[in-house]
């Protein structure tokens, strides 16, 4: 399992490096707008996480909401609203501060590695990720893959805006990602021009079916501070990818490029 | 994407190769999928912000 373990190396140095980027990038351009949104949140009747309830309570929550909200929205937080009852079937959740900061980290750190070890494994059924150039094509191909195809069907949401179904939208996510892969992996790796077709189909096909939609749109978050969120994960997304794909193919190179007489031992 | 001419797996079978890499990339998808993805509420509230701030479907 010497291919195995290289593969495991490679991935958590990048994923560690790429994940503390993000984080860094994360603290400053994401969370302060998400701490924002989350003061309209509180004024607008609270965070309702109806995972498990049947549909009806989570149209009730909605319509319950949504007036509460349009008031809410240029006022400050009215303690006659505030939040009763969402904390208490929310389960645990980090004080905020130092350890949900800290969780982050460490949910950037974790993914961080998990997003380097399918990167390694598709790119190494390419040949391998050579040098820090080509990392940039393959993280630009991640980046379309993971946040820019499903993101134009369900773009980045604050708290308090309103979505469709949990389980369908992850089952949306997870098929436009694995269309868009197969697509891109055609184009790339496939000299063909039907297939160059057919690839053009499956990365379009996602969006013709459509990502699952909320019932109402409407929300307490104003449209600028969304826009803003938008703009913010993009570009972020885009910087841990490329950095991603640069340090593994840095990484890589050391590997198979310095030592050649080790090449065995780690081959 | 070609130049790339030292494979890591230079000694291991064809076979052995896709199995250990598939392996890899499941490994993958599993942890993207345990964190960004649980319905488990306590990881959804550890991991709140960063499913934002990824644009993962969240609540």
């Amino acid at each position: 399992m010497n291919l195995f373990r290289n593969v495991v190396f490679i991935a958590a140095i990048a994923g560690l490096v790429a994940g503390v980027v993000l984080a860094c990038m994360q603290a400053f351009a994401t969370v302060p707008l998400i701490l924002k949104a989350e003061v309209y949140e509180q004024a607008g009747g609270g965070h309702h996480h109806d995972h498990a309830a049947p549909a009806a309570t989570d149209t009730n929550a909605m319509t319950t909401a949504a007036p509460a909200g349009n008031v809410m929205s240029s006022a400050a937080p009215a303690p006659a609203q505030a939040a009763v009852p969402a904390a208490e079937d929310e389960g645990w959740a980090p004080a905020d501060g130092f350890e949900r900061f800290a969780l982050s980290v460490v949910a950037n750190i974790v993914t961080g590695i998990g997003f380097a070890l399918v990167l390694v494994a598709v790119s190494e059924f390419a040949g391998g990720i050579g040098n820090w150039r080509q990392g940039v094509f393959w993280g630009l191909a991640g980046f379309a893959v993971f946040t820019l195809a499903p993101g134009l069907g369900l773009p980045p949401e604050l708290p308090a805006m309103p979505a469709a179904d949990l389980t369908q939208r992850q089952i949306w996510w997870w098929a436009t990602v694995a269309a868009t892969a197969a697509g891109l992996g055609l184009i790339a790796f496939r000299k063909s021009l039907p297939l160059a077709i057919l690839a053009v189909l499956l990365i379009v096909a996602p969006h013709i079916v459509g990502a699952p939609q909320p019932d109402s749109f409407e929300t307490p978050i104003p449209e600028g501070l969304h826009h803003q969120f938008v703009v913010a994960v993009t570009v972020t997304n885009l910087v841990f990818w490329l950095v991603l794909g640069a340090v593994v193919g840095v990484v890589r190179g050391r590997f198979t490029g310095t030592a050649t007489s080790l090449r065995d031992s780690f081959a | 994407m070609t130049t790339a001419s030292v494979s890591l797996g230079a000694s291991v079978s064809s076979q052995s190769r896709f199995m250990q890499l598939a392996l890899v990339a499941l490994l993958g998808i599993f942890v993207v999928g345990f964190v960004g993805f649980s319905h488990i509420d306590a990881v959804h509230n550890a991991a709140h912000d960063y499913r934002h701030s990824m644009a993962f479907p969240c609540h």
